[in-house]
């Protein structure tokens, strides 16, 4: 009895302060241009947006660090104002990387909970179960967390847009590395058997030169016994490896390789090569085949890309803010590359919802995007345009050293045609903003 | 069996003005989910039949799904089919299939026809990534659904969706209620229950197997093909062991050989976990934790309906109704497979209460 008596005077006083803070922001907008419910998902406090993220099964290890990043930043952006007054509000759901659930949890966020936007669904085969429909029902599908070039296709995805490195431009300018530090040498390609390790290998052959490719070697994800591909590359006499892989098949690809006393230099996408998480992975495999290895010692020398700023490079104003961030609010996390990953493209978002203006539409944000976006803490600049949804167009080339990837020379940019040159980029990243907001 | 086949007519005319009704009030977003109920009820009803009925088990069933799936993808892509061929073509085809491994399973029984089902459900939706050329790979296929225009511009294509699905799953449990009251029905308790006693009567039990275990398929096939409609995409990612998991997760939770019983192994496989992450999320619990919550509580719920109901929900359903129920309405199974007050005490799903099929068999040829 009394306690229901409490819990009904918390009831009217919630009531009465929401009704006052109603009153609050009613009287302070009254003046100049109104916040207004401008589209699905944005009321006069809130934007709302969601995701579908692996935040169980295969493909959860590491990915399932991003979307909490990304929610950690957006936090900081409404502990600091939030965007023009109104907060984020962050919805990712589970789709344990299956695009049924894929295509179910993502109309729940746009029927049920009306989201503004879709803001980076992960996974290739995931998205592509949604894309088409995000398009027919003209929901905003921003910076899709997939390298694949298939987000780029303004006509017939006016909605969607990609952000981080494609893979192809990614190909090209490891191969241009490869072509110019190991020419004349025996390569092997190692890759994961679907869009992600096919355009990375279109990339890389239009720069290697086709006599110098001995072998090349697929995997598919859910078969881990990787030896014959590697017993395959050896026996080809590869002496240089570059590998297209999740890092679990990086990881598994070195193991293998050392069983067989098979020691090329290994080059390898950006995507299986975040030391942390590769060092972590080496350990924990080794220890499952009973031994132990230094997962540092095994990833020393690995060469790589980066088209965010590293790790290792604590004097970064961009590193120095995402630390912060997510010691702020993701500190339960490793500061690794996804944690990076998921604040920078959060930091996007916001450059972009900022963009769009006050009261915006759905078409609004399309519109800001397609009109270009500043860099931000990408590398190298993005090539949004009215008939371009890509994203970002170069990387520099990096090395492992001692578990942090060194940059080694000038970031490169590149275009995705196969004579498209891969050249120096000349223009140099602002800092980041001192406030931490766009 | 003209008044049987009058009586399930009915019930299944009364459960889609139901379902109607329903699919009119509710948002867009639950009429996807009633059709993605529709798709698990066809699913697991044909499982459950096979398991519940003939005494097989199969751990493939997520495989015939992906069959049916790309059957219906390639038809409505390549030849424009329209839905009310492309479900009954990709049954078809996808029965076929089940034959061929019917035929092979027939011979095999207990863990050694789950292991061999398995091997289905592994390695057949890879295939897809064998042939990128016809099935799209990794990317699969995609698919463009739209509700037809004489319902009008603004009519919401999930409405559309729950509509079709629902149909064919009414269509389905009609058709499967009459089979199992037929004399094949009750062909396949016999074999179930002892294979040697019913060969003894004249029944040939591998015939009778193969015929459960295509059914079974056809079943998969048909809701291979309404995942397709519904979804809009055939990918192998959608076809892992974890989906022929949740089928015979379902078939079990329901209660092994009844309809109804599908109709509860659909819904918990469906609305639990959304429920389960709308409550989770908001509570504010941090991500790690509430990603996970929804296999929990999936887990909760299937020891504790084991526990309560070691028939699953539909047997504890009919334990707890009692007398109110007239049998014939709810049960598929043959009275005298009542659970005894010893067979509670194990605490076993029906299936494990018999002797394992295998067994007799040995007998048999002793």
């Amino acid at each position: 009895m009394n306690r229901s008596h409490r819990t009904r005077t918390l009831a009217v006083a919630a009531v009465v302060a929401a009704a006052l803070v109603a009153a609050g922001c009613g009287s302070s907008s009254s003046g100049g241009s109104a916040l207004a419910a401008s589209a699905p998902g944005i009321t006069k406090t809130q934007i709302l947006i969601g995701s579908h993220q692996p935040l169980t099964g295969p493909a959860a290890p590491g990915y399932s660090e991003i979307a909490p990043a990304s929610n950690a930043y957006f936090q900081y952006v409404n502990a600091h104002g939030g965007i023009y007054g109104r907060k984020i509000k962050y919805t990712y759901l589970d789709d344990a990387y299956d695009p049924s659930k894929t295509a179910s949890v993502v109309r729940q966020l746009v029927l049920q909970d009306s989201v503004y936007a879709i803001f980076d669904g992960l996974g290739t085969p995931t998205h592509l179960a949604v894309v088409k429909y995000l398009n027919s029902a003209k929901v905003p599908d921003v910076f899709v967390a997939s390298g694949c070039d298939c987000w780029n296709n303004p006509t017939t995805y006016p909605e969607t847009f990609g952000w981080q490195l494609d893979y192809i431009r990614e190909g090209k300018i490891l191969g241009q590395y490869v072509k110019q530090h190991f020419a004349g040498k025996k390569i092997g390609l190692f890759f994961q058997d679907d869009e992600f390790g096919m355009d990375g290998v279109k990339g890389l052959s239009y720069e290697i030169p086709a006599s110098q490719i001995v072998s090349k070697q697929s995997y598919v994800p859910t078969n881990v016994n990787i030896g014959p591909q590697v017993a395959a590359l050896k026996a080809s006499g590869a002496q240089v490896v570059v590998s297209f892989a999740i890092p679990a098949f990086n990881a598994l690809l070195k193991l293998a390789s050392l069983k067989l006393s098979f020691s090329p230099t290994l080059v390898a996408s950006n995507v299986g090569t975040d030391p942390i998480t590769l060092g972590g992975l080496l350990q924990a495999f080794a220890k499952q085949g009973g031994a132990t290895v230094n997962g540092n010692a095994l990833t020393q020398g690995i060469i790589t890309d980066g088209y965010l700023p590293t790790l290792g490079d604590t004097g970064n104003s961009w590193i120095a803010l995402f630390k912060k961030v997510h010691d702020q609010y993701d500190a339960k996390a490793p500061f690794d590359g996804n944690v990076l990953y998921g604040e920078a493209v959060a930091y996007t978002f916001v450059q972009s919802m900022l963009k769009a203006g006050k009261n915006p539409t759905r078409a609004d944000l399309t519109k800001a995007i397609s009109g270009g976006l500043p860099q931000g803490p990408a590398v190298a600049p993005y090539d949004y345009s009215a008939t371009d949804h890509g994203g970002m167009t170069g990387a520099f080339i990096g090395v492992i050293k001692n578990g942090v990837i060194v940059q080694q020379g000038p970031v490169l940019t590149t275009d995705t045609t196969p004579t498209g040159a891969v050249t120096p980029y000349s223009g140099t990243q602002a800092p980041a903003p001192s406030s931490g907001m766009p | 069996m003209t008044m049987t086949l009058l009586r399930h007519l009915a019930a299944a005319i009364v459960a889609g003005a139901v379902i109607w009704a329903a699919s009119v009030q509710l948002n867009a977003f639950r009429d996807f989910q009633i059709a993605e109920i529709a798709v698990y009820v066809v699913a697991i009803a044909g499982l459950s039949v096979l398991i519940g009925l003939s005494g097989q088990i199969s751990l493939g069933n997520g495989a015939f799904m992906a069959v049916g799936a790309y059957a219906a993808a390639l038809l409505m892509l390549h030849l424009n089919w329209p839905v009310w061929a492309v479900f009954p073509a990709s049954a078809v085809i996808t029965a076929v299939a089940g034959g061929v491994v019917g035929v092979a399973a027939a011979r095999l029984s207990g863990p050694y026809l789950a292991g061999a089902t398995l091997l289905l459900a592994v390695a057949l939706p890879s295939l897809a990534n064998q042939f990128p050329g016809v099935f799209g790979g990794d990317q699969g296929l995609s698919l463009t659904v739209t509700a037809p225009a004489r319902l009008g511009a603004t009519f919401p294509v999930t409405r559309w969706q729950a509509w079709v699905c629902s149909a064919a799953a009414l269509i389905t449990l009609v058709i499967l209620a009459n089979l199992t009251r037929s004399r094949v029905g009750r062909n396949w308790r016999a074999i179930r229950d002892d294979p040697v006693a019913a060969a003894l009567t004249g029944l040939n039990v591998a015939r009778l197997r193969v015929l459960a275990f295509v059914v079974s398929a056809t079943c998969a096939g048909l809701a291979g093909a309404m995942l397709a409609f519904t979804t809009t995409l055939v990918s192998p990612g959608s076809f892992t062991l974890s989906l022929s998991i949740a089928l015979l997760t379902g078939a079990v939770l329901g209660g092994l050989g009844t309809l109804a019983g599908a109709l509860w192994g659909a819904l918990v496989i469906v609305l639990v976990p959304t429920y389960v992450t709308d409550v989770a999320t908001s509570h504010g619990l941090s991500s790690g934790v509430a990603a996970n919550i929804p296999i929990a509580a999936y887990g909760v719920v299937l020891v504790v309906v084991m526990l309560l109901f070691p028939d699953g929900i539909q047997g504890g359903l009919r334990r707890l109704a009692g007398p109110l129920i007239p049998a014939n309405l709810t049960r598929l199974t043959l009275p005298d497979r009542h659970p005894t007050a010893g067979d509670q005490q194990d605490g076993l799903p029906s299936p494990d209460r018999r002797r394992p099929v295998g067994e007799h068999q040995e007998e048999g040829t002793k």
